[in-house]
């Protein structure tokens, strides 16, 4: 499947992969190559935490409400795009606001719960809450249907994982006998004797008081876990359904690559669609081409003769030149060969490897992405 | 050494084989963990809960899991709250954690102080207090951002001292600028290389027809280096008065061992120790 046809046929393309690849320039690209070929609206949404996708499309940074990408940039860009362009990235307490508000059964409740400490602790800063808050938006987003397509950045792979399972693992707490147990102190006072050992543990642990706060808050949560439940089995399904595909990109680098090939596996257990592999930063065909190496030393070599004939007034600085020239001529062939072997290293037949060069001018506009777009395609 | 999500990249770095939650010596002197939050778990019930551990702790794990989910931070303490233990026991001269991405990080850090405000009295109480005393005292902990010169690294490193500020009480500690390309030319040498260019046919003849795809090459390496500097000089601004050191790029054959000997050689000359 070619990466065009993966962005006509899918629905969610998940963008996945080790840190500092290029993942959310691949999102935006993906995003950007989709709304300028293909009609209908396309969303790229940012899931980490970090605000790459701002920089990547030379904007200001954007907030958890979606955003269009103006016109103007991409005319800037000498593009006239077919669909829209939308960005998001996920403000997880404002996300984990939004989903109390739209599911809590009465105002109540909603004041109750948004008041709660332990509540505004866990949507402010942990790890967790954010990875399933992502779900949810995603969700959200997917099902409301505003969008023909929608690209997520994820996080670093481990973290991506995380957030993979975090449907799944929201799903198994809420359904757990523990938090029944957790809850039923809060609630009557009586404790059942199969569920001692958990409350001399739990207590042990987080201590009488702090105990007593969770189970109230996890009271008053109890409301909403029916729909918790239901929205991350359905997400599940959808990342597991055709109609997702995943991207992983890497760098032709041992350390990233032997992660993409982690994730690859991981992704294969978990029976999700891999879309393509992005080998992104592959240094230019010129420094693996045929003869460069003894060019170079040939270089080197007659660097006096050429300099006294090109540049007589200036020999040694000339012949410095020639010298450094061919010195960093074999240093990035070095590298070229070393990431060529790490590209063959890559799985094939799971999806097909699309190699982007390391372009020299940095991703900082709509331009910039554009072209690693048509690079993509 | 350890890290905070078992990805593997101190063994590699060392070359020691899978490490585990025990201490595995890789080098001389040096000591590295992966981490475990399993294995961390049943040293934290040992050490803290006296809860007695004969064979497994299965249904004590699942309960301590389950909790680790339900309390916020708890997780967060448990990896965090291992390193800090090891300061605490005074069992390593200096404790160097491999941290997760950017984005992530403060979640992991801040942990201490949002439990904090959480729990009034209790065990949980007491943890935190020792964790934060460890982690605050600037003399004792102290982060070292990592960043490659380009646009969204440095950037997300300048946000990350703007949040490591606004919402933790942690001390900075340095600022490394990984992956520096070598300057190639000066302006002077930057012009006769202009002029070599134009003498194609004679580089030719000297060095054969691939000496086109050097001198491509050549050209390539100075404009990458060029786009680079804008970003070396800005993280150099924003950390003015700090330790701010450029690593360069290493131009080696594989990973590990010699490359982990290689960077610390760069390093050590950089800070000059």
């Amino acid at each position: 499947m070619s990466i065009e046809s993966m962005l006509v046929s899918k629905e969610v393309v998940v963008v996945t992969g080790p840190g500092g690849v290029g993942k959310t320039s691949v999102a935006a690209a993906l995003g950007a190559s989709a709304a300028s070929r293909l009609t209908g609206k396309v969303l790229v949404l940012t899931v980490d935490p970090a605000r790459r996708l701002a920089t990547a499309l030379g904007l200001e940074s954007f907030g958890n409400v979606e955003r269009q990408v103006d016109a103007k940039l991409f005319a800037e860009a000498g593009v006239d795009p077919v669909g829209e362009l939308w960005i998001a990235m996920l403000d997880t307490k404002a996300s984990w606001d939004d989903l109390i508000v739209e599911h809590a059964p009465d105002k109540k409740t909603e004041k109750a719960i948004l008041d709660n400490a332990l509540y505004r602790n866990i949507t402010g800063r942990f790890v967790q809450s954010h990875d399933y808050i992502a779900m949810e938006r995603l969700h959200e987003i997917h099902t409301s249907g505003r969008y023909d397509i929608v690209i997520v950045d994820t996080p670093p792979t481990r973290s991506a994982l995380d957030f993979l399972d975090a449907p799944e693992r929201m799903a198994d707490f809420f359904s757990s006998r523990l938090l029944r147990w957790l809850i039923a102190p809060a609630r009557s006072r009586l404790v059942n004797a199969a569920a001692k050992p958990f409350t001399v543990v739990a207590d042990k642990l987080l201590g009488a008081r702090f105990l007593a706060d969770i189970g109230e808050f996890f009271l008053l949560f109890q409301t909403l876990y029916d729909g918790f439940v239901e929205r991350a089995e359905s997400v599940q399904r959808t990342l597991a359904d055709g109609r997702t595909a995943f991207v992983v990109v890497t760098t032709p680098e041992p350390g990233p690559a032997s992660e993409a090939r982690f994730l690859l596996a991981e992704l294969k257990k978990r029976n999700y669609g891999i879309g393509a592999v992005v080998a992104n930063r592959v240094l230019p065909d010129f420094f693996t081409a045929r003869g460069g190496a003894t060019a170079a030393k040939n270089l080197r070599k007659q660097a006096a003769d050429l300099s006294a004939s090109i540049e007589p007034e200036r020999q040694s600085v000339a012949e410095g030149v020639l010298r450094e020239v061919a010195d960093r001529f074999d240093d990035f062939r070095l590298l070229a060969a070393q990431g060529q072997a790490v590209l063959d290293e890559l799985p094939k037949g799971d999806a097909p490897v699309v190699t982007v060069p390391y372009l020299e001018n940095e991703i900082i506009d709509l331009g910039g992405v554009l072209e690693l777009g048509d690079q993509l395609n | 050494m350890g890290d905070l999500d078992g990805r593997g990249d101190i063994a590699a770095a060392f070359e020691s084989g899978p490490l585990t939650f025990e201490p595995t010596k890789v080098s001389d002197g040096v000591f590295a963990i992966t981490m475990d939050t399993e294995a961390s778990m049943r040293e934290y019930i040992k050490l803290n809960l006296k809860v007695p551990l004969v064979g497994s702790v299965g249904p004590v794990a699942a309960a301590f899991d389950f909790l680790a989910s339900a309390a916020p931070g708890v997780r967060e303490i448990l990896t965090v709250g291992k390193y800090a233990h090891e300061v605490r026991q005074k069992n390593y001269d200096i404790v160097i954690v491999d941290a997760t991405a950017s984005g992530h990080v403060i979640g992991h850090v801040a942990a201490p102080d949002a439990l904090r405000e959480l729990v009034r009295v209790g065990p949980i109480l007491d943890q935190v207090s020792w964790m934060n005393h460890i982690l605050h005292n600037h003399a004792t902990t102290g982060m070292v951002m990592v960043a490659t010169p380009e646009e969204m690294p440095a950037t997300e490193t300048i946000e990350l001292r703007d949040r490591l500020e606004n919402e933790t009480s942690l001390g900075r500690a340095g600022v490394v600028i990984n992956r520096v390309l070598p300057e190639l030319f000066s302006a002077p040498e930057e012009k006769v290389f202009n002029k070599f260019q134009k003498h194609a046919d004679e580089l030719v003849d000297a060095a054969g027809p691939s000496v086109e795809s050097v001198m491509a090459g050549a050209a390539f390496a100075s404009s990458l280096r060029r786009s680079r500097t804008q970003h070396i000089e800005r993280l150099f601004n924003e950390f003015a008065g700090e330790t701010v050191v450029a690593v360069p790029q290493l131009f080696v054959r594989t990973e590990g061992l010699r490359v982990t000997k290689l960077l610390a050689t760069a390093l050590s000359e950089e800070l000059g120790v």
